[in-house]
């Protein structure tokens, strides 16, 4: 009895507490404050695409699109390791300069056969995350820290490999390393459908998977994930890998894309995946988050982009003003939502 | 005595951890004196040590600031923005002379910190985000402000720049004379202490009555204040705004040199004179490096090596 009688309010506290508790009206609010956490994102870049479509004649021209698709793939690739990451209430300040590092190895490794040019970048930054996750899980250092040297480190690397910055290796035209970077299947550029493709696999692994259900646990409360039994460290282990893999794969791809390795590219890409998770709806306190929202954030950063660049009298440093300013906004709104959401 | 020196040697070992947390960063810079002085030629010059002095006092006076937000638990990522947003400012209001284009960079700093600080105190965002936004946008505001490169012609600046007084810089001066500021502000004062009781347990500061969001939202005016004088003084030297790569990894750079000397990521505790010297510490890396001709990317890696290992030594004692 008296266990069915604590066993019951719990669960169903934990699962819908307004409801029971309040009336009608609060948990109709609760509901809309959590459309907007989740959508807020998405109804803004549907309204700025259509304001800006009306406003400039080449906005929603078909080129224009395929060129802000393609620009975006590569960022959304690293946005995708991204929310893995700070679902579990980490942050990985390091894919900037891992991206710059895969697309060096890639474009180095092309002329060994597209296989090396592949591997190579996805197996030096995959391990480069997993040192990240051993240090933050079994060592348990700080996220930002661990990652802020492995972003020096990595940039270090990179620039060792290319004589400080001096040598671009080129990708040879016409290989499949190039093909795979600069054409099209069906009338989208390939990484376009190979960051579709990640993105799917990445909202099953996300939602279905045990592996899933795991960085939702440890990010909400890790001493409640440990306690119920989820491998806390490897899952972290996990998430930072997969930072890793990804920034790799898209500096890889972004290569094939450009035939070659730059080396100044990269920088700062940290805090553009960061902003796009945020914008998406994803809590930087962990425990909540969402990879199509991810997805929405890219394209949303990348849609002001092109107005600011449409705009044409405006300097392109106006974009980092607006992105900053809608950081801000965006999390401000964000705590204040999820604020309400605690009170009712 | 197996039996003696067994029951000493986890004391001991403890007390060797503890020694090298609180004095490994001055055992390093002793150190890297002593290898310098064997393997660098004219390492022991008074040339070589202004110079090395002009370079690091930036890193230090941004590295104060950054030690008093790391103190509350919090991390400023903004301070490289705020200098490019201090040497556009300067270059824009040159022209009304040196004193008034001061007082308006300390406004603009002044706006930033405000900004973080009412985001981290009264939003309750985490510090590390709020200041990412000010990192991004106070950058692009530098740049929109002053679009590149632009050389100052102002005989006072210069003098701020490359003065000295009895040989020794006004960079080192102001430089040094901050760092005793921030150190006597810490230990010897009501608002140091309310800084460490925040860092420490932010809800038990609270309770305990204390003024938590005035003391954050200084500590983040400060910083950037500090950053701004940083700012400023780099474009003294410099005789130029350049507002595009002034300050960029200047965060990572502040971060180093408190985490490397001895002040713990968790809050609760400043250590300013292992502040001080891990900027110096870096330095000394760096320039050990370059003079014995390894390129900018090994420095990189050693400092990366370097940030694990500060942080990794420094790891027990947040816990307790």
């Amino acid at each position: 009895m008296t266990t069915t009688n604590t066993d019951v309010p719990v669960t169903t506290a934990g699962v819908e507490p307004p409801r029971d508790a309040h009336p009608v009206g609060s948990a109709r609010s609760e509901r809309l404050s959590a459309l907007v956490q989740q959508h807020g994102a998405l109804a803004v870049l549907l309204i700025v695409s259509l304001v800006a479509s009306f406003s400039f004649g080449s906005f929603a021209t078909g080129d224009n699109i395929s060129n802000m698709a393609t620009s975006s793939a590569f960022l959304a690739i690293v946005a995708l390791g991204m929310t893995f990451v700070i679902i579990t209430g980490g942050i990985d300040l390091s894919v900037g300069s891992l991206f710059a590092l895969g697309g060096v190895l890639a474009a180095w490794g092309s002329r060994h056969g597209t296989l090396v040019a592949l591997l190579l970048p996805l197996a030096v930054c995959g391990l480069i995350g997993v040192v990240n996750g051993l240090l933050v899980a079994r060592s348990r250092l700080a996220p930002f820290i661990v990652t802020l040297a492995a972003m020096l480190g990595a940039r270090g690397l990179m620039l060792a490999l290319t004589d400080e910055g001096a040598d671009t290796y080129l990708i040879r035209k016409g290989s499949l390393l190039a093909e795979l970077g600069q054409g099209s299947t069906l009338g989208l550029a390939n990484p376009v459908w190979i960051t579709l493709a990640l993105f799917v696999a990445g909202a099953v692994v996300l939602r279905r998977t045990r592996f899933g259900q795991h960085v939702y646990a440890v990010g909400g409360n890790e001493d409640a994930a440990a306690l119920m039994g989820a491998p806390v460290a490897r899952t972290k282990i996990l998430v930072y890998a997969l930072s890793g893999l990804l920034a790799g794969l898209a500096g890889a791809l972004n290569a094939a894309w450009l035939a070659s390795g730059v080396t100044i590219l990269g920088s700062g890409m940290e805090l553009e995946a960061i902003s796009a998770v945020v914008i998406g709806g994803t809590l930087l306190t962990g425990g909540l988050g969402y990879v199509s929202g991810s997805l929405v954030g890219v394209l949303l950063l990348k849609v002001i982009q092109n107005v600011i660049n449409q705009i044409g009298s405006l300097d392109s440093s106006y974009q980092q003003v607006v992105s900053g300013t809608f950081l801000a906004v965006v999390v401000v709104a964000q705590t204040w939502l999820g604020r309400r959401r605690q009170l009712m | 005595m197996a039996e003696a020196a067994l029951r000493t040697a986890p004391l001991d070992r403890t007390r060797l951890v503890q020694w090298l947390q609180t004095y490994g960063v001055y055992a390093g810079v002793a150190a890297l004196l002593v290898v310098n002085t064997v393997i660098t030629p004219r390492f022991l010059t008074t040339e070589n040590f202004r110079t090395q002095a002009v370079q690091v006092a930036p890193v230090i006076i941004v590295a104060l600031g950054m030690a008093l937000v790391i103190g509350t638990e919090g991390v400023d990522l903004s301070v490289g923005a705020v200098m490019a947003l201090a040497a556009s400012v300067t270059a824009l209001y040159l022209g009304y002379g040196l004193l008034p284009s001061l007082l308006v960079v300390a406004l603009f700093a002044a706006g930033v910190g405000l900004a973080n600080g009412a985001l981290v105190a009264f939003v309750g965002v985490q510090p590390i985000v709020a200041t990412l936004a000010l990192m991004v946008g106070g950058r692009g505001l530098a740049l929109v402000l002053l679009p590149q490169l632009k050389d100052l012609r102002n005989p006072s600046l210069a003098s701020l720049g490359s003065g000295d007084v009895l040989g020794v810089p006004y960079l080192i001066l102001i430089a040094a004379a901050l760092a005793l500021l921030v150190a006597f502000v810490v230990r010897r004062t009501t608002f140091g202490r309310q800084l460490l009781a925040i860092g420490d347990s932010r809800p038990a500061a609270q309770l305990a009555g204390l003024p938590v969001r005035p003391v954050l939202i200084i500590v983040y005016v400060v910083c950037a204040l500090l950053a701004a004088v940083a700012g400023v003084l780099a474009t003294a030297r410099l005789q130029a705004s350049d507002p595009t790569s002034l300050g960029n990894l200047m965060e990572l750079s502040a971060i180093t040199a408190v985490v490397v000397g001895g002040t713990p990521l968790t809050g609760g505790r400043v250590n300013i004179g292992g502040t001080v010297a891990g900027a110096v510490l870096i330095q000394l890396l760096t320039a050990t490096l370059i003079k014995h001709d390894l390129p900018p990317s090994w420095t990189q890696i050693a400092q990366a090596i370097v940030i694990v290992a500060a942080v990794y030594a420094a790891r027990g004692r947040g816990k307790r």
